[in-house]
């Protein structure tokens, strides 16, 4: 019988290696997440109270005086959940009419790579661009311009994520359904719709984690306010600004309410993303792989 | 509807379903169909059999009006069910596919239960009017389709948790409940394992009665199997059609001859 001893050949070293450096990057992933997440648990925790999430801020909140963050989450909702109905509304029939009348055409992939680096551009510069035009027009930082410039941000990311999803459908199930006697349009609303919706709600929570959580473009345009926005014409605050503004303060107690800001909006980021997880495990349930 | 043609002539055949009438198919400047004039008897299995890129497949999907799903096919000719041609302006694709049912190569669920797998073409047609009709005509096809005793018990569970052999069965019975009168088969049994391809082939014998089959195969001992009635093809054109035992006991043309000996 041949030996089947281990032999320390040159690819078993490679995989050895291989094995070692992918093992160390989750290590390094994991720790990352779990460091995030110690910090500010340690050090938001103890600032957490009822009022920081059911008050405004009252006179002297900065200087370590009582009052909450009300404005700042709600404020961001507001412009998350604007942004992401906006880049949706936008990003849906964008990706459709990829899919239908560009496919995999020479200028269906100048699409594509424009979304792409419109997704790599930094948000600060997506505030700068509002900033101009908000000063051409003559508006006012406003929830309206935050919304705005958050359904721009979010949109590639959408879009190329939904397109991903539809270039993903088979064919063979048009045309099974085809086969049946469907109209085009039945075969759009019960099979692909169908079909499609865990992929496309994916997409759009994935713009809505990136909405709510960025800072730099909604500083420019949304502006911050101690009040509860009313209209869409005045300011917002929101929730990576309110833990910026609190970082930065010299007081203690503030910078700790900082670390619960951070919290805060670590909390509704996860109860979000899990929720999509959720929804799109049940959606998933009956799609074909 | 009509019955057009006059008294059958020699060669013909005397109760014929359907009818191809000089048929071209273009793909593009390519040719894949050459003047076809076939017909195809009701109520039997007519195989198409040839070596691959023949056009068995094209000529099979020009029954069901599918190859105007590629851009750039053109068609020319007529195909006459029960003597109304199916290219006709004034025909409605989808009444046509109703009518002509095709069990594709892969078995294709659509991402729903099991149960909604067979109402959604009732449905689409509505056929049925309440709940307790759509109940029995599932059970009811999907015993035609010998599935009921393995799945009635899992009904809603999804229709991809099934083997792609029932699969392949519940697609049978997803197109027989629309009432079809012709069944496509599009190497139907390719895809599956011996025991699951037997399976399929014993019902489309058992359906024959009641339906016309038309079935793509490149395999012999299948055609061999099926067959009541076969059309050989080779590039493009029909070289032989006629009885099975006529066929295959003994071919008119050299070309069949080949294949059948096995040197195509």
């Amino acid at each position: 019988m041949v030996l089947m001893k281990k032999k320390w050949q040159r690819r078993h070293i490679v995989e050895a290696v291989i094995k070692s450096v992918m093992q160390f990057s989750l290590v390094v992933v994991a720790g990352a997440l779990g460091l995030i997440l110690w910090t500010i648990i340690s050090r938001g925790l103890p600032a957490l109270s009822w009022d920081m999430v059911t008050k405004i801020p009252e006179g002297g909140y900065y200087m370590g005086k009582g009052g909450g963050i009300l404005n700042a989450i709600l404020g961001s909702l507001y412009l998350a959940a604007g942004g992401t109905f906006l880049a949706m509304v936008f990003s849906v029939p964008i990706a459709m009419y990829l899919k239908t009348y560009l496919g995999e055409s020479k200028w269906g992939n100048y699409v594509r790579l424009s979304l792409d680096v419109l997704w790599g551009i930094p948000s600060i510069v997506y505030g700068a661009f509002g900033f101009t035009v908000m000063i051409a027009l003559g508006m006012r930082a406003s929830l309206l311009a935050g919304i705005i410039i958050l359904a721009l941000i979010e949109l590639p990311i959408m879009t190329r994520a939904m397109d991903e999803v539809i270039r993903r459908m088979p064919v063979d199930l048009e045309h099974a359904a085809l086969a049946l006697g469907s109209t085009k349009f039945e075969v759009a609303l019960r099979v692909v719709t169908r079909q499609m919706l865990p992929g496309i709600t994916t997409a759009i929570l994935l713009g809505f984690g990136r909405g709510i959580g960025d800072a730099a473009s909604v500083l420019f345009t949304a502006g911050y306010t101690d009040r509860i926005p009313t209209s869409l014409m005045r300011p917002t605050a929101s929730l990576p600004l309110a833990v910026f503004f609190q970082l930065g303060s010299p007081y203690p107690e503030v910078q700790q309410r900082g670390y619960a800001a951070a919290l805060i909006l670590t909390v509704i980021v996860l109860v979000i993303s899990l929720g999509s997880r959720w929804l799109s495990s049940r959606l998933n349930k009956y799609t074909i792989k | 509807m009509l019955h057009s043609y006059s008294a059958p002539q020699q060669g013909q055949i005397m109760d014929s379903h359907i009818q191809v009438k000089n048929l071209n198919v273009y793909y593009g400047k390519q040719q894949a169909l050459k003047n076809i004039n076939i017909e195809i008897p009701k109520n039997q299995i007519t195989v198409i059999m040839g070596p691959s890129g023949c056009g068995k497949t094209t000529l099979l999907k020009s029954l069901n009006r599918f190859l105007e799903l590629n851009d750039g096919t053109q068609i020319d000719g007529e195909v006459l069910v029960d003597g109304q041609n199916i290219y006709d302006r004034d025909v409605d694709v989808t009444e046509v596919r109703k009518v002509v049912g095709l069990l594709a190569q892969r078995p294709s669920p659509l991402p729903m239960s099991i149960y909604d797998n067979v109402v959604y073409g009732m449905n689409i047609h509505r056929m049925k009017s309440d709940r307790k009709e759509y109940k029995a005509a599932v059970r009811h096809y999907l015993e035609i389709a010998g599935l009921w005793e393995e799945v009635h018990k899992r009904l809603h569970d999804p229709a991809t948790s099934l083997s792609i052999g029932q699969q392949q069965r519940l697609c049978l019975a997803r197109g027989l409940a629309v009432e079809p009168e012709i069944i496509l088969g599009d190497e139907p049994t390719s895809a599956l394992d011996p025991i699951s391809s037997q399976n399929i082939e014993s019902r489309l014998i058992e359906l024959k009665q009641q339906y016309t089959t038309v079935i793509v195969t490149h395999t012999l001992r299948q055609a061999k199997r099926l067959a009541d009635y076969v059309i050989y093809m080779y590039l493009g054109e029909v070289i032989e059609a006629g009885p099975a035992k006529e066929v295959f006991g003994n071919p008119q043309h050299e070309r069949t001859r080949a294949y059948l000996e096995g040197q195509i």
